[in-house]
């Protein structure tokens, strides 16, 4: 860990003011954060600390959208009375990621923000674009099996985005609210992680100094059943290899509304839009939930030791839309 | 002493008595003690995996705040290397001393040591040293080493009785498989670490260590002083599963670096280190040959082991030590051969060899068993053996008939069905299998020293260590039987060189090698009190002291008088009565010492969520005599949730190009946690005491449980699933259909 600057900001305004360019870092929980800067990957000359800022609350507005403040933790978002609710596959998808201490501390901001598993990103000296752009990918031709994606990839990066409640928010629909040097601006969820393409250095869509405010949810779709569906090797305190947020909602066994967002397997939360226009109104059985996991693959690349990942992928899109119009 | 009778606290119930101060966080660790003046020290680590340093740059970093000395390859002072003899006890796996030289024969050895007054400014200015490389093409994997060289056979563990080779090929029935299992790695919660100074010349050593004894040796050796001049002390230690029991080079550059520097230096091995610098299971490749005659009787079994070694030792992993004599089988091989790679030194894990090998072994089994459509358990009953044919001599004790049978009852054997996939839950497939566990019992040299004091307390104390396991309190129940006070008047201090010399707290063998020592040397503590009591103002002056007996802290002569034995030396003025006492090491010319057990396993696999869970486990245990039925049902439950572990998720995996491991850490390096144990674990301890192999009847039981336990996963796997995997781990992407 190198010597940086500490300051911590008991305003929006003043965070902003404090963070200045590249070498700034905001720190809220610190899972992410702490665990990069002492392996020497981030090298922050100056912390924001955002812990003290005001936005601890989770309101619902008049359009019956959900407004989360940036530093909810994982844990108190899980438990929320109105996602307990209205948006089980965020709870569930919450309760999957981690483990109970570190969603005790991780934040909804730092959730969005949290860096890719990458042991190549890591480990501070293999070829690695993300963290030395131009240096090249060690992951491609190395071992890939667990954190590497088969959507979205290409020929610089392959990492997964490894956010569990990204992936719910993405199937639910969502706006990131951010606030910078030149005001607020507001972003929606899936523009807001970006595809690694031929700059996986850039991971987001910030600006530089802006801070994230709030995430609001689209409001509940009428009548929906959520489920998140997370598959892993052991079962708790890892990574997905292939998880799937659904929310459907069905009339007389017909499906009206479907959404289906993938984690794992993705290079950002994975919005499956072809997959969920293939379900709407076609009757809730195996055939059409098998159509809609191949559709949701098709453009899927494997690399050396991740090709299960889109038979798996499937499986947890075919499992969770059976569980939630079971 | 076969007419020896324990009272009722052998093999009685108790929590562990140090387990208040671990709570009260009253017991320090080797990295919990801070010394006054004590500077820090922080690695710097080589990040290529073979090659030769070129040049060192220390100017960034020296000029970081708090830098008090950089050590390298150029600046280190000349030390010794320890002769490494298990006899001397002064025996390490790696000989090679840090900073030897420029030489780089693993990636993550120690290239540099930066000396700090804090631990974030060591770690901070570490990261500013400028290591340069002339890189050398590593090997990085098994399979590297299998295609780019022939392994060196090493004839001394094997063994060779009858033909194998001629019985297979003439043998009705016969199979022939390989199996591989990977590089795994102890990861124990508490890091290594190393606390030293020097007090004029003399060298005190906090150090995480399964052996205090072995550690002051190789100390004494490396630095060339008298082996008096060196405390080792490790009280606690948060596990270590094999990786503590001797002495790595972090703990040579610490002790080194106090003595340079003049202050008290503390030395933390970060975990991403603890994959390279510490030891590690190396993989092994293992090619079984079976054959039957046709009633299922073994003809021919064949055990050919390889594993990879460091550059710079040689480390063999008995992958055949159990396959010598399990079963009976006239016709029998095991060989053991190494090949190198560029990894630091392995060492000896939890059942080294037994573990990777009775993997195979038990595996084989099983295929063996369906290629003669047998039931698996019956297959075993039926090349069972009372005599250890390698040695041609009976075992002490066996009730593996008797595990076999109990397991099955409690499992539900009877109602296997035998065909792949034919049992079913829903979703899921279930999937049953067995396997035979086994380990050899060991008892070495050992000296102890048990006083009664004046207090009406008994203290204790022995050079071997609680590693987290009970140690503490056996000895302390052990006290008790002999002298009949209760465990609250029992102190027992272990894990200092400069106690009685006790074995390293490995190989399952303390318990039978201590606690002889404890017993007598309280019978001689015994026998001081009452030559004291029958002298000149004693208690019972005039008497003879062998018409004294004592029982449950009071001394009488059979002729209606007691005295409480804490009055008699206060009587005299005497802080106690101590008693010192020396047990022997066991020899097998009459008997084979070992344990045996068998472990019943259900899976479940869900094929459409490639979901694979171990659901149940039966384990019957056969180690003689428990002395604690709650620390030894602890142990095996740990050893099943560490087999489940080898079995479904353990594998420290190296990148073939850069030679690096990749998931040296305790997020990616997968070990179960509380959601994969299993919803039912029943142990059950037979408990049929082994006097032949020392007092107390006890075999030791903290490697027996983990053996076995991959195959038992592997055969219910199969069970459910028709697959026969046969390379660890069995992860789900090798059970999926695609
Ligand atoms: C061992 C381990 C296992 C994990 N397992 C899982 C898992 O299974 N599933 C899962 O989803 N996650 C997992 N995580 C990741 C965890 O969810 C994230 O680390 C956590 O959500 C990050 O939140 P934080 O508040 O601690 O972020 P911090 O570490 O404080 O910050 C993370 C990043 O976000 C930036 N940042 C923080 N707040 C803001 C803001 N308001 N605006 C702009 N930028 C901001 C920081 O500058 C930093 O770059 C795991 C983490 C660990 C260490
Ligand atoms: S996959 Fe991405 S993060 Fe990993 S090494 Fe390649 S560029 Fe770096």
């Amino acid at each position: 860990m190198r010597n940086f600057a500490y300051q911590r900001a008991d305003s929006v305004d003043a965070a902003v003011a404090a963070h200045s360019g590249q070498s700034s870092s905001f720190v809220a929980g610190g899972t992410t954060l702490l665990d990069l800067v002492k392996l020497d990957v981030m090298q922050p000359e100056r912390i924001v600390d955002v812990r003290s800022l005001p936005l601890y609350d989770v309101e619902r507005l008049d359009d019956g959208r959900l407004k989360i403040g940036a530093m909810v933790t994982n844990t108190d978002l899980a438990h929320h009375p109105i996602v307990t609710e209205n948006y089980r596959v965020l709870s569930e998808a919450l309760l999957a990621g981690a483990s109970t201490s570190l969603r005790n501390k991780a934040t909804t901001g730092g959730n969005v923000m949290q860096r890719v598993r990458c042991p190549y990103f890591r480990d501070g000296v293999s070829a690695c674009n993300k963290r030395e752009p131009g240096s090249g990918c060690a992951a491609i031709g190395g071992l890939n099996r667990s954190v590497h994606a088969v959507l979205g990839t290409s020929d610089q990066c392959i990492a997964s985005h490894p956010s569990d409640m990204c992936v719910a928010m993405a199937a639910i629909g969502a706006t990131v609210l951010v606030s910078g040097p030149n005001g607020e601006r507001e972003i929606d969820f899936l523009d807001f992680h970006l595809l690694p393409g031929d700059s996986p250095d850039k991971e987001h869509a910030l600006e530089a100094d802006e801070l994230i405010t709030h995430v609001v949810l689209d409001a509940p779709i009428e009548g929906n059943r959520s489920h998140y569906l997370k598959l892993r090797d052991r079962a708790s305190y890892q990574f997905a290899l292939a998880s799937s947020g659904v929310v459907i909602a069905t009339e007389g066994g017909t499906i009206r509304d479907a959404r289906i967002a993938l984690g794992g397997v993705g290079t950002k939360p994975w919005r499956a839009q072809r997959a969920e226009r293939s379900l709407i109104g076609k009757s809730a059985e195996q055939a059409s939930f098998q159509q809609a996991a191949e559709l949701a693959f098709e453009d899927a690349k494997a690399y050396e030791h991740n090709a299960f990942k889109i038979p798996l992928g499937q499986q947890a899109i075919v499992r969770s839309l059976t569980t939630v119009t079971a | 002493m076969s007419d020896y009778k324990h009272g009722k606290i052998i093999g009685a119930s108790r929590s562990r008595i140090d387990g208040p101060k671990k709570l009260r966080g009253d017991a320090p660790y080797a990295a919990d003690h801070h010394l006054p003046n004590m500077a820090h020290a922080y690695g710097v680590f080589s990040t290529v995996a073979s090659g030769r340093i070129t040049g060192i740059d220390l100017s960034e970093a020296r000029a970081m705040p708090g830098v008090i000395d950089i050590f390298h390859h150029d600046h280190f002072p000349s030390l010794y290397r320890t002769p490494s003899t298990f006899k001397q006890e002064n025996k390490v796996d790696e000989t090679r001393l840090p900073f030897e030289d420029a030489k780089v024969h693993y990636p993550g050895q120690f290239v540099a040591l930066v000396v700090a007054d804090t631990f974030a400014n060591a770690r901070d200015a570490s990261y500013r040293v400028r290591v340069d490389y002339e890189e050398d093409e590593a090997i990085a994997t098994l399979a590297q080493a299998m295609e780019r060289g022939e392994p060196t056979p090493h004839a001394d563990s094997g063994h060779t009785r009858g033909d194998p080779d001629s019985a297979w090929s003439d043998a009705p029935h016969r199979i022939e498989s390989t199996y591989v299992t990977p590089m795994e790695t102890h990861n124990p919660m508490e890091m290594h670490a190393s606390t030293a100074y020097w007090d004029k010349g003399d060298l005190v050593l906090y150090e995480a260590s399964q052996g205090v004894v072995f550690a002051r040796n190789v100390m004494a050796k490396v630095f060339g002083i008298p082996p008096e001049r060196v405390d080792v002390r490790s009280p606690f230690i948060g596990s270590g599963f094999g990786s503590k029991l001797w002495i790595w080079p972090h703990a040579v550059a610490a002790a080194a670096a106090a003595r340079e520097v003049g202050r008290p230096v503390q030395l933390v091995v970060p975990r991403e280190e603890m994959f390279t610098t510490t030891g590690h299971r190396p993989p092994t490749h293992q090619t079984l040959r079976l054959a039957t005659d046709a009633n299922g009787k073994l003809q021919a079994l064949s055990h050919d082991g390889i594993n990879t070694t460091s550059m710079v030792n040689t480390y063999v992993e008995k992958t055949g030590s159990c396959t010598k004599s399990l079963y009976a089988c006239p016709n029998l091989r095991v060989s053991h051969a190494t090949l190198p790679a560029n990894h630091g030194t392995p060492t000896s894990m939890r059942a080294p060899g037994a573990a990777p090998g009775l993997f195979a072994l038990e595996s084989a089994m099983d295929e063996m068993a369906e290629a003669i459509d047998m039931d698996p358990l019956e297959f075993r009953r039926a090349n069972y053996t009372e005599t250890d044919e390698s040695l041609d001599l009976p075992f002490s004790s066996i009730h593996l008939m008797e595990a076999f049978d109990r397991g099955a009852e409690k499992f539900g054997w009877s109602k296997r069905t035998p065909e792949p996939g034919s049992m079913r839950d829903s979703d899921e497939i279930i999937g049953w299998g067995m396997a035979a566990c086994n380990w050899e019992a060991l008892k070495m040299d050992c000296d102890a020293r048990v006083s009664l004091r004046a207090d009406g307390t008994a203290f204790a104390s022995c050079a071997t260590q609680d590693i987290g396991t009970g140690t503490y309190t056996i000895v302390a129940q052990a006290v008790s039987d002999i002298t009949g006070l209760p465990l609250d008047r029992i102190e027992v201090e272990l894990g200092d060189s400069s106690y009685p010399s006790g074995p390293v707290s490995g190989g399952s063998w303390a318990t039978a090698t201590t606690l002889p020592a404890i017993a007598q040397a309280a019978r001689n503590a015994i026998d001081a009190l009452k030559t004291y009591a029958t002298g000149d103002g004693g208690a019972f002056s005039g008497s003879e002291a062998d018409t004294l007996t004592f029982a449950d802290g009071t001394l009488s002569d059979g002729n209606g008088k007691s005295v409480d034995y804490a009055e008699v030396l206060n009587q005299l003025k005497l802080a106690n009565a101590d008693g010192e006492a020396h047990t022997p090491a066991a020899t097998n010319d009459e008997y084979s010492f070992r344990s045996f057990g068998a472990h019943f396993v259900e899976i479940r696999w869900d094929p459409g969520i490639s979901n694979l869970r171990v659901s149940r486990v039966v384990s019957a245990i056969d180690v003689g005599q428990v002395i604690n039925q709650t620390t030894a049902a602890n142990q095996v439950e740990g050893a099943i949730a560490m087999g489940i572990g080898m079995a479904l998720f353990e594998n420290t995996e190296y990148d073939s190009r850069s030679g690096r491991p990749v998931n040296n850490n305790y997020a990616e390096y997968l070990v179960p946690v509380h959601a994969d144990q299993p919803e039912e674990v029943d142990v059950i301890l037979l408990d049929h005491p082994d006097y032949a192999f020392n007092e107390f009847g006890a075999r030791g039981i903290g490697e027996i449980g983990i053996t076995g336990l991959a195959a038992a996963v592997a055969n219910a796997v199969h069970h459910a699933t028709g697959k026969r995997i046969r390379e660890l781990p069995i992860t789900l992407d090798k059970l999926m259909v695609t």
